[in-house]
């Protein structure tokens, strides 16, 4: 199973698992989720999935990662799964939903936007629907199909 | 409907009742229903860009209604030139007037404004992405003209991709029940953005290359100017653009009765035999700049309601 192959490579007592990362974007999620710098991390990449085929697995030690952080993962990893762990169990386990604004995630490629020129914290607005999310500049109104690409 | 203290940024902000209320307060002032109404207000008319046509019509809408006009018309004379932030210029001049209306070649940069401003802001054009203003006074025009927007049909003619006149134009038919018709060349089709948007939204459209490809007549054609710039080749612009210029016999193909708009200034895309006939409308339409703007302007400052 999924969890016990994870378990194998580094059980953790108190933190959180993030599966289900689409390969071999393991690195980019833990750069998206800031948590560079934030304890011990496992980095596990090009894990066998029924599901995905090939998946990374990040886990975090003793930080138990909010929603609203874990969120912002739904442009580059949506089917990424979420566990928190406590006592060596999970407790928690979620999907990643996706907001329907992005606020500092995403740089806005259009040079003339005033994102580029300016101090100013990036909104984008969710246009289409998984699994062909769209955003659209909150500031310059251009409509971006791959948002993924504009994660910072 | 709330429009005191509303900025207006972009069309896309606003839905078909709100786009019928202001048409409609336009129409009002027009009839002379709001005389004075600005009174003792102080407009702030920011243009960082150059612009004669625009500027003129915020500045008389003002003026002629009863209110006063502060600002620049070149951010050369602006402290932009000393390297001051956008939003700290609107924080300052926030404390001089009523209103901004600002005209800004960086894209967004009215929505900014809007975010930092203590009063409200109307953009008059930020680069290629929207001038509000200018679409309210063309819906404005052909609700004039026919005493409706739903059930027409309307063309756009010209260069398609570039103008944010028909984009921001066509959007907002796109919330009435109007059929599109789109005659461009090839090269400067109606972005396909905007053209999934009004498939997306059920909205009646057909692209032609040619004026003589429309199917039915045209209630309203609106014609943009092509321009030499968006062509390598000059000769290659002289022939596409030869066959877009609009004279009788391309009206009487589209049924000889349709009402022409152009948001000038236009160089040699409508030919002159068409200026004196029943169909040429351009001229009113940019004289509905003005009450068009005053409904806009008392009503986000709360003098008009």
């Amino acid at each position: 199973m999924t969890e016990d192959r994870a378990r194998k490579v580094y059980a953790i007592d108190r933190g959180t698992v993030i599966d289900h990362i689409p390969s071999p974007l393991a690195l980019k999620v833990v750069e998206i989720l800031g948590v560079k710098q934030e304890g011990i991390l496992t980095i596990g990449i090009n894990f066998k999935s029924a599901k995905l085929g090939s998946k990374d697995i990040v886990k975090v030690e003793n930080l138990k990662l909010t929603e609203s952080v874990t969120d912002r993962l739904a442009l580059v990893a949506p089917t990424a799964t979420i566990n928190i762990i406590e006592q060596g169990r999970v407790v928690e386990k979620r999907p990643i939903h996706i907001p329907r604004e992005f606020h500092g995630l995403l740089r806005c490629p259009n040079p003339k936007c005033i994102t580029n020129v300016e101090e100013v914290t990036t909104v984008f607005h969710l246009e289409g629907e998984p699994p062909h999310p769209a955003v659209r500049c909150h500031y310059c109104e251009r409509l971006y199909k791959n948002p993924g690409e504009l994660v910072e | 409907m709330e429009f005191n203290q509303r900025s207006i940024i972009s069309i896309r902000d606003f839905s078909r009742e709100e786009i019928e209320f202001v048409v409609g307060k336009a129409l009002e002032v027009k009839q002379g229903r709001w005389h004075d109404a600005l009174s003792g207000k102080v407009l702030a008319s920011l243009f960082f860009e150059p612009s004669t046509r625009t500027r003129l019509s915020f500045d008389a809408a003002m003026v002629s209604m009863g209110g006063r006009v502060v600002g620049f018309a070149d951010a050369g004379v602006s402290s932009t030139k000393k390297g001051e932030s956008l939003a700290d210029t609107i924080r300052t001049v926030t404390g001089y007037c009523d209103v901004i209306a600002m005209r800004h070649p960086v894209e967004g940069a009215a929505r900014l404004a809007s975010e930092v401003a203590g009063v409200p802001v109307i953009n008059a054009g930020d680069g290629a992405n929207q001038h509000p203003t200018q679409t309210f006074l063309d819906l404005f025009t052909i609700h004039e003209e026919f005493g409706r927007l739903d059930g027409l049909k309307v063309g756009m003619l010209g260069d398609l991709k570039y103008g944010r006149t028909v984009h921001s134009l066509a959007k907002a038919l796109s919330l009435f029940e109007v059929e599109q018709v789109f005659i461009s060349p090839p090269s400067l089709r109606m972005p396909e953005g905007i053209i999934e948007e009004l498939r997306q939204g059920g909205t009646a459209f057909q692209e032609v290359e040619e004026i003589d490809q429309v199917q039915g007549a045209l209630d309203v054609l609106y014609v943009t100017r092509i321009q030499k710039e968006r062509f390598a080749d000059f000769q290659e612009y002289e022939r596409v653009a030869g066959a877009y210029r609009l004279g009788h016999r391309e009206l009487s193909a589209l049924g000889g009765q349709c009402r022409v708009m152009h948001p000038l200034p236009r160089v040699d895309e409508i030919k002159p035999e068409v200026d004196s006939g029943g169909n040429a409308i351009y001229f009113r339409q940019a004289h509905n700049g003005i009450p068009t703007r005053q409904a806009l302007l008392g009503l986000v400052t709360g003098t008009i309601s």
